[in-house]
């Protein structure tokens, strides 16, 4: 007959002979995602910073380690503190109109009971077309003279002005477009957001005495929209940071840099100027920003936002 | 509070059909029936959450219909709770009387730092809360999330919820469906005392007739949208007015046995002739049934076999026994007739009464309950009786 407890030494062989399986197995799993993590993100990122510390140009044959050097240059630069500048105002019109805008669109497409499919694909759609396309689209539409919004402009008796080449006003006609650009995805993340609220919530709700649409909002919608806003809140700063191809496209970040943004900088001095070093400099500069709001969101969603 | 004629339609099926009911100030009213025949549904439109199709809702007197939810002055405890999970159990109990008591000023945050009436009002609000909490014995939790609740517990909040303001009618809408078994019994006293204490009017929905029998002082049983019978939990058992609530309520089922009315004040039922005066037509079927556990068995004995005792029981045959230990269920096979028993012994005699045993069955006549081809109740001395007459509030 077996014993029926098996002795202790047999039992500690079994359990190290289960982890080591585990591990194993858990190394099986994980590998081929790290190792393609490693390769395409880890590794291009150590040496954009790497070279960020070198006076590397694109296509010399020798570089040099210079330190920090294209970091003070950087800062010291007239040119990238207006990029800089130009970004964080860009970014800071782009998110709350497109997040609010979004909220608004969505919270009234799902209060109605009707073409509910025909509003969410129109706002959607410049969500799915081609930003380049649209930019030459908006280009026409934005012409001083013969664009369609200063014409509607005029018969209403205003004379529009010339939204892209005007230096106090093409940042945020850019903005306006980016808004443009991010409501439709905003609104669908609203929207699979106010699904996902039960509707008995409500119900207590109205038991309890809340009466009227705001304040439903402030006891039910709003709270439990929370993880999702938040979401919606830094992928948007997070895509407003990346704006690229309205400025290449449309104003090249003129007139006289007055739209000049950070990733515009970026291409102009590393492939333009050939000045890699530089522009990996300033790449970093932009990853901060990003890894910044990507560890606010962690953060918060760890703490404050979480129901479940 | 009095509801006439309710009548709820979504599309094409009728939910609710004809509800009425009397229910009196103070009473414990338990709404049964089988899942899907529109409780949840009478319960919400009570509630204002729904609108009704037909028919109105009084109460104190004043028709409710036109009136949003929270002008009814009514509590609901939902079936999933619906706690507000990002608010603490202090503030999801105290959210009916910030609602109501604080103006919409006070209530914007930051307000009641600075605004001292508002201050005053939430210092009274802490004590309700507090008192509510004490009564209900989650003191300790209050500073916690719902989602760090048990299930118990969360039942707890909701039904704080519900009692903090003092409505005037509680609706309950099966609260303890989520709990196991040794809880759901330990709740049910705990609200059949909150009733006694607080003395509001409870409507409390159910599909657990043990529920409905131990906490309420009338049950409504409903089926397919109308209540079929309003009577206190005692008579809906023994004295069913329809063979559909005779046989939801009570546990095993009521046997049943189909008979035919014979002139001269008897039914047939598989061969015997029982004294039972219908007041029908001969020859119209009926059903006959008889709740287990009166109905009484006896070895067929060689001295019991004697023709004496025929024609006064029926024979029958144990094809399958079932001892839970404080019963013994017994299922017979009655010879003659496609039907089988269930009768209710004492555990005691499970050695006398084998699977395969040939036995005989009483049917004690003072037992008896009949029902004609519809399904209603028809007495012995040929009284015939209303359906589902709601008794005086
Ligand atoms: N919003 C709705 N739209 C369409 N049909 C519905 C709706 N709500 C309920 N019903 C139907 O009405 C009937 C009664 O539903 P109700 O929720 O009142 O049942 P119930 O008695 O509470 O059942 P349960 O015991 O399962 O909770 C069901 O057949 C259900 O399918
Ligand atoms: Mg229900």
């Amino acid at each position: 007959m077996t014993p029926l407890v098996k002795p202790a030494q047999d039992l500690h062989h079994a359990y190290r002979r289960r982890d080591l399986r585990e591990a194993l197995a858990a190394l099986a799993l994980a590998g081929p995602a790290s190792a393609l993590i490693f390769v395409f993100l880890i590794a291009p990122l150590v040496c954009i910073a790497l070279l960020s510390l070198t006076d590397y140009q694109l296509g010399a044959k020798a570089l040099r380690f210079v330190g920090l050097h294209n970091y003070s240059e950087m800062f010291a630069d007239r040119v990238f503190r207006r990029s800089l500048e130009n970004t964080l105002i860009y970014v800071s019109v782009v998110v709350p109109l497109s997040v609010g805008l979004g909220l608004g669109a969505a919270l009234l497409i799902e209060a109605g009971e009707s073409l509910r499919a025909f509003y969410r694909t129109v706002y959607f759609l410049p969500v799915m077309a081609t930003l380049i396309a649209m930019a030459i689209v908006w280009e026409f539409a934005l012409h001083p003279k013969l664009g369609l919004v200063n014409l509607a402009l005029k018969s209403v008796g205003i004379a529009g002005p010339d939204w892209l080449h005007d230096r106090h006003i093409v940042l945020y006609t850019l903005a306006g477009i980016g808004v443009w650009q991010s409501v439709g995805f905003n609104m669908v993340l609203f929207m699979a957001g106010l699904q996902a609220i039960p509707r008995d919530l409500y119900e207590a709700a109205a038991v309890d005495g809340v009466s009227n649409a705001w304040d439903r909002f402030r006891t039910v919608t709003w709270p439990m929209l929370g993880p999702v806003s938040l979401f919606v809140i830094v992928i948007t700063a997070i895509r407003s940071f990346q704006v690229f191809d309205t400025v290449q496209v449309m104003t090249k970040g003129g007139p006289n840099r007055a739209s000049e943004v950070l990733l515009y900088t970026m291409y102009s001095e590393g492939f333009e100027f050939f000045r890699t070093g530089y522009a990996a400099a300033v790449t970093m500069v932009f990853l901060a920003f990003v890894l910044a709001l990507a560890a606010l969101k962690t953060w918060f969603l760890d703490r404050r936002v979480h129901y479940a | 509070m009095v509801i006439r004629g309710l009548v709820k339609n979504f599309g094409d099926t009728r939910v609710l059909n004809g509800v009425d009911l009397d229910i009196g100030a103070g009473e414990f009213i338990t709404v049964l029936g089988p899942s899907g025949c529109g409780k949840t549904t009478l319960m919400r439109i009570i509630a204002g959450l729904e609108r009704q199709d037909a028919g109105s809702v009084e109460i104190d007197g004043r028709p409710v219909d036109a009136l949003r939810p929270n002008e009814r002055d009514i509590a609901m405890v939902f079936q999933s709770y619906a706690l507000y999970p990002h608010l603490t159990v202090f503030d999801n109990i105290a959210l009916p009387l910030r609602m109501r008591r604080l103006s919409w000023r006070q209530r914007l945050p930051g307000m009641r730092r600075i605004d001292r009436s508002a201050q005053a009002i939430e210092r009274g609000i802490a004590a309700k809360v507090r008192e509510v909490a004490g009564l209900l014995q989650i003191e300790p939790l209050l500073a916690r999330k719902p989602a760090q609740l048990s299930g118990g517990q969360k039942q707890r909040v909701a039904v704080g919820r519900a009692m903090v303001r003092e409505p005037r009618v509680f609706l309950m809408d099966e609260p303890l469906s989520n709990l196991d078994a040794e809880l759901r019994v330990h709740m049910r006293a705990e609200i059949a005392q909150l009733h006694r204490r607080i003395g509001v009017t409870f409507i409390y929905v159910t599909h657990d007739q043990a529920e409905a029998m131990t906490m309420s002082d009338r049950v409504v049983v409903m089926m397919g949208g109308r209540p079929l019978q309003f009577a206190p939990p005692g008579d809906v058992y023994a004295d069913p007015e329809d063979l559909q609530v005779a046989r939801f309520v009570g546990s095993p089922r009521i046997n049943t046995l189909p008979g035919t009315v014979h002139a001269g004040g008897s039914i047939e039922v598989g061969g015997l002739a029982v004294p039972f005066d219908t007041g029908l037509a001969p020859g119209a079927q009926v059903t006959v049934s008889l709740r287990p556990a009166d109905t009484k068995i006896a070895l067929q004995t060689p001295d019991t076999a004697g023709a004496d005792r025929a024609g006064r029981e029926l024979a029958a045959t144990i094809v399958h026994r079932e001892n839970l230990g404080s019963d013994l269920f017994l299922h017979c096979r009655v010879e003659g007739i496609d039907a089988t028993l269930v009768a209710r012994e004492d555990p005691g005699k499970v050695g006398l009464l084998p699977v395969g045993a040939e036995i005989r069955i009483g049917l004690p006549v003072e037992h008896l309950l009949a029902f004609d081809a519809s399904g209603r109740r028809v007495r012995p001395g040929g009284r015939m009786t209303s359906l589902a007459q709601p008794a005086a509030a």
